[in-house]
């Protein structure tokens, strides 16, 4: 076996590692904040008393948690091809990525729902408070800020399986780990290295989660516990 | 073009499958025994040991399976050692699993109750009785719920094994596209059997959650 690495041929591809990144980072955002969004309004779908809206929410996270992403993600970019509709395979990964999120953040937040008591809502009711400030006070931000850590460590592997995107060619981190590889013929060197930067883009990440939660859930930041 | 989908593609579909779940299995027993050493060693009482373990979970949970992948099918070769798909995909899943389930089985035997430890303890059972007769048995039982609803992650993630040309149900989906060109109707097929695949268990997982473990119907029954 003869060991030999060479680390600096592809140190010095460093400006497209870069790009990669930054994209990576772009899908993972665009997917998180789509995806919460997603997620809120899925969770009120599943609690709705209209049991058709409740159903159809409810076969959505369960067809999207039982299948592979990468399935998904060949499903959106043909399917949206055979209706006739071209989009750059950035667009169409964001869009599967959120799809695929969506129905994970529905799930956590309809546990957030779940765990609040119902006394809080009898006793804002009974504060006169009207039902969209009941809504909005006493079971959103609450239930949010109880699975804040749940939806947190959701994103973050969110980002680690964008890296699947690469196969319908956008062209995120892997796709140009990919493409230096075959350029270099250094593969080892070359995943080795995309690795370390995931491993950075996720603590980036939780790092800023957890700023952001310093941020939005001011009582956390005061008591220094969470709810 | 070339033709529509006939009983010879179902028939490779199935095949496909077989090796999904072949693969699952693989993955859920080497991972498995991986992860149990990993959770050993999460709460061993060397904190070096706790350290490096820590340190294992750290990096692979930060690091997309896909890379694991690519890492050793076309990283191992460039070092001399070849791989087939098969070594590749099962060493993958191994590796990725087994921080996963480490880390899940960790806090499973952290929840048994700590005088469960102490009474051990103060039976002067060795470390290794205590474990086996004591924490592990109560552990397995808080550990089967999340155990059974992690194969679901298993299976889904198997389907990256495509990538190093390992044909499994998404490849064998794969192949059979490029000759019908299908996509959409191939690729629906082939989500309704990874679902069917999957659905089962995440619905015994929850079964299994709801009833709060058969531990605890037996503790009230005394």
């Amino acid at each position: 076996m003869n060991l030999n690495l060479d680390f600096a041929a592809i140190l010095e591809r460093w400006p497209a590692f870069l790009d990669g990144a930054v994209l990576t980072l772009q899908l993972a955002f665009i997917a998180t904040v789509l995806g919460t969004v997603i997620g809120v309004l899925g969770a009120i779908g599943r609690r709705s008393s209209h049991p058709v809206v409740a159903r159809i929410c409810g076969i959505y996270v369960e067809a999207i948690r039982n299948t592979p992403l990468l399935v998904q993600i060949f499903l959106v970019y043909f399917g949206l091809a055979s209706l006739g509709l071209k989009f750059s395979a950035f667009t169409v990964a964001a869009a599967a990525l959120t799809i695929n999120v969506g129905a994970y953040t529905t799930e956590i937040i309809r546990a957030g729902f779940d765990a609040i008591p119902r006394g809080q809502i009898e006793a804002a009711e009974g504060l006169a408070l009207s039902r969209a400030q009941i809504y909005w006070h006493v079971v959103m931000l609450p239930a949010i800020e109880k699975v804040y850590p749940s939806l947190t460590s959701q994103f973050v592997l969110l980002m680690l399986a964008s890296s699947v995107t690469s196969q319908i060619s956008a062209e995120e981190l892997t796709a140009v780990a990919n493409y230096i590889q075959s350029d270099t013929y250094r593969a080892f060197e070359t995943y080795i290295l995309v690795a370390i930067v995931y491993i950075i883009l996720s603590l980036v990440m939780r790092a800023g989660f957890w700023l952001l939660g310093l941020v939005i859930f001011p009582r956390r930041r005061r008591l220094g516990t969470p709810l | 073009m070339g033709g529509s989908l006939n009983a010879n593609h179902l028939m490779f579909l199935g095949y496909g499958a077989l090796w999904t779940i072949g693969l699952s299995l693989i993955g859920l027993l080497g991972g498995g025994i991986a992860g149990f050493i990993v959770a050993l060693c999460r709460i061993s009482p060397s904190r070096i040991v706790r350290l490096l373990s820590a340190g294992y979970v750290q990096l692979i949970q930060g690091t997309p399976l896909l890379v694991i992948m690519f890492l050793t099918y076309f990283g191992l070769p460039a070092l001399g050692v070849t791989v087939s798909p098969l070594m590749a995909a099962g060493a993958s899943l191994t590796i990725f699993v087994s921080a996963y389930l480490g880390e899940i089985w960790r806090g499973c035997f952290e929840s048994v109750p700590k005088p469960q430890w102490e009474a051990a303890e103060g039976l002067a059972l060795s470390r290794s009785q205590r474990m086996m007769k004591v924490i592990l048995p109560q552990a397995i039982r808080i550990a089967t719920p999340p155990t059974v609803g992690f194969m679901v992650q298993i299976i889904k993630n198997t389907s990256l094994a495509s990538v190093v040309g390992f044909v499994e149900l998404a490849r064998s989906g794969q192949i059979i596209n490029n000759s019908l060109f299908e996509p959409f109707l191939i690729y629906t097929i082939i989500a309704v059997i990874y679902f069917a695949l999957c659905y089962p268990l995440s619905r015994f997982s929850h079964r299994l959650e709801m009833r709060g473990g058969p531990a605890r119907i037996e503790l009230e029954a005394a």
